[in-house]
């Protein structure tokens, strides 16, 4: 929120003729920006993608590719929103992938599911109640949170280091776990989660939709949002203005975990199995990708929540349309790369400065 | 003071607009080889302007920079510099990581075989820095030495390009009274050997201890250039702020009745290794206590042990009879504690957020994070207490961070009194703001005093601490040496006490 008041200063502040000036303040909503690059994606896909916004019923349930691609961003929204508060204190969670393949890999060993015939009918049943499965995949994701939250809040890590601990520990413990093979379930109500349909809509969304309303606010409505920009920026000040510094720090990196956990029961759910390997893989790079593209600076301070979700959005709208226009999936990667860049030089501040020189000479 | 040379460096009708500012207006300045000058004004009367205009930072939009007889246009600090003007910034602009030598050789290290020769360098340094008789490690990296060293490396680097003029932004704001001392004795062999010298400062004090001549700038214009000899201290405060400074008057009557006031905060033996030894300290409802030594003496070391920001090695504190004891700042606020720290960028306002937040920031923490205070009050409260401290801000959503820096230190000030505090600790308050600002913040706080409010005030400036404190403390090789009431010391005394001679 103050982040948007600092430009808005320096935008009037700055000696630039009126016309950018007046073009900038457009611009000016932390939000415009990440909502710029989805609209220009969305528009690139309508004419490259026939019928890419057509909807369609079936069964009662809702098609199309919108609700295809907000339905596979689920996982990255919920890694995104824990992400987010984690950067806007200065800090990083390298962690999420592991923790996202711990936490499926803990929910389908719990749950399993055998064969049994009742009647002459087969039907599954799960190895624990589903319930306590997933509270304990949850209570996992929760305790690695606690670890990295320890570390950095705790014994002053670096984030980057504390949490890269975990990040080869975490998918390490999975596959001790799972013995490295894949575990598939056969539990049918577990797979509701990530494949289910509510009101004709993606299960997953409403999760995100719960997810990122609580989260919100929590930031809004408690004084979390302003303490945690508070020490983002100035943790020292904070501290001395009577902020639990190291509660909060700590707070966060177990929101994030749990996050990382609710997206792992998501992915786990929906591919019907858990894959320590390869669940959740590099998941927090495009995370932290998505909060950067949301608007969010790394520096800490002033964040954007739903920045982060929109951030999320671009980034499968464009691993959609790499697909969708037939690109080798090898290109993918480039084309992530230079859109980042591009992102990255709108945020520059002296790349800008450049360009303005460059168009008002 | 007569003179037989024209001046050295003669600035006239320089005009700086920025975008709608006009912040110089045919401003000037004469500086003569071999004299102190002084340039005085409040904060925002261009002094910092004038001195980049005059290194080559900024370009005049107009008006003529004469050296030696030829009209000069500096473009960067480099040219200045090579022109033979050099200047000392506040924040020491040197690299900490790298040594001494390095430090005074940057750009130009000796030669030798096409290799650096290091023992030439650190021979060199020696050589220089004995000049200004400061004898150190100059292998030893930069960082490891107080600011002062690190200043008077600044100098002689100053002094390796061979200049001319020195100029010296705010050097002492951040010197302990002895490592002023030493400056002045360096600027003073400068003086004798014929370099034209100029101050900025915001201390009276070292105004009148060194210059020979002063010039004060208001509203980026030239109020006036006097003889240091012939202007009185009122009458520079009055030039400098406009209008007649009323003298502070004597609050010997209150001093007498906060003697009668029950204790509030009773610290018993307080110490922490390498920062202070067992100290014990009352502070009465309603008092003041000034809390006086040098840098270094224990009297940030105090302040911080008190508000629990460092942790007690051995003592205890007391607060209404009761013992205390302090994890966090945040158990010594619930107590009703209030701590201003010196380091205002640092450890006081939180530069990106706005005017409304800094100011509730810490009554927020007090209350919890669940109990939001509802916006319309933060709004309610920040607009009272802008009107209340004369805030200058353009609204209330404002980054704290575009605001000067008495302006901020106001803010600072109202984030602790809205948490309404029985005792608040202000660490150099008045440390790099204007005269104006100064007086507001010290009456409004003296005011809350009477109406209760204990202050543990903490100051370098002594006549400050000697107008406003009930009682002063003194501290000395972070030891307490001695309390005084109210009219027992003036300005000669307390600096005896200070020192450790016989008071």
């Amino acid at each position: 929120m103050s982040g948007a008041k600092v430009t808005a200063a320096l935008a009037t502040a700055a000696p630039t003729p009126t016309r950018i000036a007046l073009a900038l303040g457009r611009l000016r909503h932390p939000l415009a920006r990440p909502l710029l690059a989805l609209a220009l994606l969305l528009l690139l896909d309508f004419f490259l993608v026939p019928g890419f916004f057509h909807l369609a019923v079936k069964d009662g349930h809702l098609y199309g590719s919108l609700v295809d691609i907000a339905n596979r961003a689920a996982p990255l929204m919920l890694a995104a929103i824990g992400m987010t508060l984690v950067i806007a204190t200065r800090g990083i969670d390298i962690s999420v992938g592991a923790v996202v393949a711990l936490s499926g890999t803990v929910a389908a060993v719990l749950v399993g599911g055998t064969m049994v015939i009742q009647n002459g009918v087969p039907s599954y049943v799960s190895r624990i109640p589903m319930g306590w499965a997933l509270a304990a995949a949850l209570g996992a994701a929760v305790l690695c949170g606690a670890w990295n939250g320890l570390l950095v809040a705790g014994l002053k890590l670096q984030p980057i280091v504390a949490t890269l601990i975990l990040m080869v520990g975490g998918r390490g413990l999975a596959q001790l776990l799972t013995d490295g093979q894949i575990v598939t379930v056969y539990y049918q109500p577990f797979f509701f989660l990530g494949s289910g349909y509510l009101f004709g809509l993606p299960c997953a969304l409403f999760i995100v939709a719960i997810v990122f309303a609580a989260t919100a606010l929590l930031l809004h409505k408690t004084a979390l949002g302003m303490f945690i920009q508070a020490v983002g920026l100035n943790p020292v000040a904070a501290r001395l203005a009577g902020v639990r510094t190291a509660a909060l720090t700590f707070f966060v990196y177990v929101f994030c975990s749990a996050c990382a956990g609710v997206a792992g029961l998501m992915i786990c759910s929906n591919i019907k199995s858990a894959d320590a390997n390869n669940a959740g893989l590099l998941l927090e790079l495009d995370a932290i990708l998505a909060v950067t593209l949301g608007g969010t600076l790394l520096a800490g301070g002033s964040f954007s929540l739903a920045g982060s979700v929109v951030g999320a959005l671009i980034i499968q709208t464009l691993t959609y349309t790499i697909y969708a226009m037939g690109v080798a999936p090898e290109v993918n990667m480039v084309v992530k790369a230079v859109v980042v860049f591009l992102v990255c030089m709108s945020q520059s501040a002296q790349f800008r400065r450049l360009f303005m020189r460059g168009r008002a000479a | 003071m007569e003179h037989p040379a024209a001046p050295l460096l003669a600035l006239a009708g320089i005009d700086k607009q920025f975008t709608g500012v006009k912040a110089l207006i045919g401003a000037g300045l004469n500086l003569y080889a071999g004299e102190v000058h002084t340039l005085m004004g409040q904060n925002g009367a261009g002094k910092s302007t004038l001195i980049k205009v005059l290194t080559g930072v900024y370009t005049p939009d107009s008006g003529s920079i004469v050296f030696d007889g030829a009209a000069i246009s500096p473009r960067s600090t480099q040219e200045a510099q090579a022109i033979g003007i050099s200047t000392v910034y506040q924040e020491v602009n040197l690299c900490p990581n790298l040594s001494v030598a390095e430090n005074l050789f940057i750009g130009s290290y000796p030669r030798r075989f096409g290799l650096v020769d290091w023992r030439a360098m650190a021979r060199q340094a020696r050589a220089l820095l004995a000049q200004l008789q400061v004898d150190i490690d100059v292998t030893a990296p930069l960082g490891r030495y107080p600011l002062a060293i690190q200043q008077m490396v600044a100098i002689a680097r100053a002094l390796r390009i061979s200049a001319r003029v020195l100029i010296l932004d705010e050097p002492t704001s951040s010197l302990d009274e002895a490592e002023v001392q030493l400056l002045f004795g360096v600027l003073r062999r400068l003086r004798e050997q014929g370099m034209a010298i100029l101050f900025v400062t915001h201390f009276l004090e070292q105004t009148y201890a060194i210059s020979d001549r002063i010039t004060v700038m208001r509203n980026g214009e030239r109020e006036g250039e006097y003889l240091c000899k012939d202007l009185s201290r009122i009458d520079l405060v009055n030039k400098m702020v406009g209008v007649a400074a009323p003298q502070a008057e004597s609050a010997a009557a209150h001093a007498a009745d906060v003697a009668e006031q029950p204790v509030l905060l009773h610290a018993r033996g307080i110490a922490r290794k390498g920062a202070l030894a067992p100290l014990d300290l009352t502070i009465r409802q309603g008092e003041m206590l000034g809390l006086c030594g040098l840098l270094g003496s224990g009297r940030t070391e105090t302040a911080r042990l008190l508000f629990g920001a460092d942790k007690l090695d051995a003592g205890a504190i007391d607060i209404h009879g009761r013992a205390q004891a302090f994890g966090a700042p945040r158990d010594a606020i619930a107590q009703g504690i209030g701590f201003c720290s010196e380091d205002r960028k640092h450890e006081g306002a939180i530069l990106e957020l706005s005017v409304r937040e800094n100011l509730i920031l810490a009554l927020q923490a007090k209350r919890g994070m669940l109990r939001a205070i509802p916006l319309r009050r933060q709004q309610a409260m920040a607009a009272d207490y802008v009107a209340w401290l004369g805030i200058k801000s353009a609204g209330i959503d404002t980054p704290i961070g575009l605001l000067s820096g008495g302006n901020q230190q106001k803010v600072l000030l109202a984030r602790w009194l809205a948490t309404e505090p029985a005792l608040l600790i202000l660490d150099e308050p008045t440390r790099g703001i204007d005269v104006q600002a100064k007086k507001e913040i010290m009456t409004f706080v003296s005011g809350l005093c009477r109406k209760g409010m204990a202050v543990l005030f903490i100051s370098s400036e002594l006549p400050e601490v000697l107008a406003w404190s009930d009682r002063m403390l003194v501290l000395r090789d972070r030891k307490a040496c001695g309390s005084y009431r109210r009219g027992e010391l003036d300005e000669t005394t307390v600096l005896q006490a200070i020192a450790g001679q016989a008071a």
